[in-house]
């Protein structure tokens, strides 16, 4: 498997919400490529459809939810021996979201680890009834062997005496151990891709390092993708290869880790990446008063449709006649760095023009 | 879970003691005492009541002796001969009335409960899940007329259609011929064509309200994420459904068992009066309207027990379904 071999694509994705109000265009327009045993970062606010993404990406879109418009691809890859294999396409977007396909696909090749660990497991099963059950879903084994596996997973995200752990009730785990359970039962049937959406946000720091470390160690062993969702940039650091910026249903920046934190281009990555602490801010700050950056304005409500680039009006960039008249269509900067903004466009625009 | 029942039952101890006591107490408020009263009742039969036998009954009562002797001697006789007194009402010991009935009211509720549940739980989910679809609409609308309208008076709708429409007599358990005779295959047959309306119209009673609950109790289960995870394991709508936010929905419904036992008792005696149904209820409830205060007393300690039995028995369906509460564990704790 080369390490440049794509998993999924999502490609101009508009993921809507028809409530009474109006049209929530919670994802708007998303393009995003996971590759095979890589981690693809999504960061963005509250609300700028980091989820929806994620949903979609399984048809799991709670209703009124749709998605309108976009293609999801997923590269499944088959092994026909031990050398050869060959992929096989499947349009997810194309098939029905209840379907027997799509439900083939679902804690089998992609799983799904959420933010909350409390309220990820219904309280009145044991850990292990509901990881065997995804086991003996996809996986044609008994209700012993799939026991058996459910053990070795509990084995293989750390948590202490796995074969009395398979007997408890959720509400007997504390939070961290809950959340490893939680990812078991996510990677009780080997899949290629991970989607892990802000697993650590309701954990405290010290269980939060520990199951970044443990989702790495598994990434290497099972050789799965990650699409990993978070609003910590300093996650983001640690976790991902590629990062994606998310800004109100659009990606805005998309590229490499190491080029994201040294050359942000996009205004609002440049403003995020101005509101977590630096180490100099730190060193700086115990001798004079300096306080972190917050990105000025509000997010504006979610009816509304911006004309121009959706964050014009908080842009310290800014320019009259062009970001509020015209969307910004996405620029590759460089080699695998897309931003999209007015800066990079208008910039080539004007050389057009020249 | 044994030591789960155990504990339960102990403490169930002196909730019966004090029915008991209020039992009591209710059978001595009306004016007068009980052996006047039963020398007013002889003597207006026309039987002459002498001092020696009037002092008799009064012994007999233990009417000589303090409230509370009198209080162990009535229980005491309830525990250890199941003797509840005597009522004046059906001239037989209130004991063999209410044993003679009370087969026909478990009979006739639970399979009204089952009725109820059979019905209601499924409409419950599936008005739940297609939440604002017309279904929804129009079951909520049914709901609230099923509501609104009383047993009893439905009962007497589909009485007089069937009487009036289709000739089939619907009051009572049993045909005219079956009522005295001993039992046989002809009038279990008689029974159970019989007891069908009945059961249909109490159990519908409860339906109404049964999707209520079980529809709000799924609206909240619903939203909840463990139903996501479920569906991103790959599992069917129908079974991430039913193993899933169904299964937490049920626990008030099972806590609702706990009006199994008394609720024909007391809740369907207006519908048992008007189905003319030979079940408990309606004679106790002629006991209290003839101030027959031995029977009176009986219905009160009776409904207080099953009341107190049937909570057993929720409780104990509950930490069976619940381990949160087999496992005296909390939520998030
Ligand atoms: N069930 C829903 N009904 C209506 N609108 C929804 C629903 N779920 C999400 N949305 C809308 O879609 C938009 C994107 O939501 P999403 O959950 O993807 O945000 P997010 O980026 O994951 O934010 P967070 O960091 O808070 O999780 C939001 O504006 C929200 O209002
Ligand atoms: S397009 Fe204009 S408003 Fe939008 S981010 Fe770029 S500079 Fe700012
Ligand atoms: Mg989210």
């Amino acid at each position: 498997m080369s390490a440049d071999q794509v998993l999924a694509e999502i490609k101009n994705l508009h993921t809507y919400f028809y409530l009474a109000e109006g049209v929530v265009r919670a994802v708007d327009g998303v393009d995003l490529t996971i590759k095979a045993g890589r981690t693809l970062g999504i960061v963005g606010e509250s609300g700028c459809g980091k989820s929806i993404t994620a949903l979609s990406l399984m048809q799991l879109v709670p209703p009124p939810g749709k998605i309108e418009e976009g293609e999801i691809t997923y590269y499944q890859t088959v092994h026909k021996t031990e050398a050869a294999s060959t992929s096989n396409v499947i349009e997810i977007t194309k098939l029905k979201p209840n379907s027997r396909e799509m439900r083939a696909i679902r804690g089998n090749q992609i799983s799904m680890v959420f933010q909350e660990p409390m309220a990820a497991m219904l309280p009145v099963r044991t850990v292990g009834a509901q990881i065997m059950e995804a086991i003996m879903l996809h996986q044609q084994v008994n209700k012993a062997e799939a026991r058996e596996r459910a053990i070795d997973i509990l084995a293989r995200v750390k948590l202490p005496n796995p074969d009395r752990i398979v007997d408890t009730y959720p509400f007997q785990l504390s939070g961290g151990m809950r959340q490893r359970a939680v990812i078991a039962m996510a990677l009780s049937c080997n899949p290629n891709l991970l989607i892990a959406d802000e697993p650590t946000t309701a954990l405290d720091v010290t269980t939060e390092a520990q199951i970044l470390d443990l989702m790495r160690a598994l990434q290497a062993e099972f050789n799965m993708a990650i699409m990993y969702i978070t609003h910590n940039l300093g996650v983001i650091a640690e976790m991902a290869q590629e990062v994606a910026v998310m800004y109100m249903g659009k990606v805005v920046e998309q590229t490499d880790v190491v080029s994201l934190f040294r050359n942000p281009q996009h205004p609002y990555t440049q403003a995020l990446l101005r509101s977590i602490p630096q180490l100099d801010d730190v060193m700086a700050r115990a001798g004079k008063k300096k306080r972190l950056e917050t990105i000025r304005g509000m997010i504006p409500d979610p009816y509304s449709i911006l004309p121009g680039c959706s964050f014009h009006p908080r842009c310290p960039q800014f320019m009259q006649g062009v970001c509020d008249q015209l969307a910004p269509e996405v620029v590759e900067t460089e080699p695998g760095h897309t931003v999209r903004c007015h800066l990079y466009t208008s910039r080539s625009a004007k050389t057009r023009a020249n | 879970m044994l030591s789960y029942i155990i504990q339960r039952i102990i403490r169930a101890i002196p909730q019966l003691l004090l029915i008991s006591i209020l039992a009591f107490i209710i059978i001595q408020l009306p004016p007068g005492d009980i052996v006047t009263r039963q020398i007013e009742r002889l003597q207006a039969s026309g039987v002459t009541v002498s001092e020696a036998q009037a002092q008799a009954l009064i012994r007999q009562y233990g009417m000589d002796r303090p409230m509370y002797q009198r209080y162990l001697l009535w229980i005491s006789n309830i525990i250890t001969k199941f003797d509840f007194g005597y009522s004046y009402t059906f001239e037989k010991p209130v004991a063999q009335v209410i044993l003679e009935r009370m087969g026909y009211t478990f009979a006739i509720a639970l399979f009204a409960h089952i009725f109820t549940w059979t019905v209601a739980i499924p409409i419950g989910i599936y008005v739940a899940v297609k939440q604002y679809s017309l279904a929804d609409y129009i079951v909520t609308l049914i709901t609230f007329i099923g509501l609104a309208v009383p047993a009893f008076f439905l009962a007497m709708i589909i009485m007089y259609v069937a009487l009036t429409k289709f000739g089939i007599r619907t009051g009572g358990l049993f045909s005219q011929e079956y009522m005295v005779q001993p039992w046989s295959w002809g009038k279990f047959v008689d029974l159970l064509k019989h007891m069908w309306l009945p059961i249909i119209l109490l159990g519908t009673g409860g339906v109404a309200g049964t999707i209520r609950t079980m529809r709000a109790m799924m609206l909240d289960e619903l939203r909840k994420q463990y139903v996501t995870v479920a569906r991103a394991k790959g599992l069917s709508e129908f079974k991430v459904i039913v193993r899933y936010p169904a299964r937490l929905a049920i626990n008030p419904i099972l806590s609702g068992v706990m009006w199994l036992l008394p609720w024909l008792f007391s809740g369907g005696i207006i519908l048992e009066i008007v189905l003319n149904l030979q079940t408990a209820g309606p004679a106790l409830y002629a006991a209290l309207r003839n101030q027959d205060m031995y029977m009176a007393g009986a219905y009160i300690l009776i409904t207080g027990a099953l009341t107190a039995i049937s909570a057993i028995l929720s409780d104990v369906l509950l930490a069976v379904s619940d381990p949160r509460i087999r496992f005296g564990g909390v939520e998030g704790a």
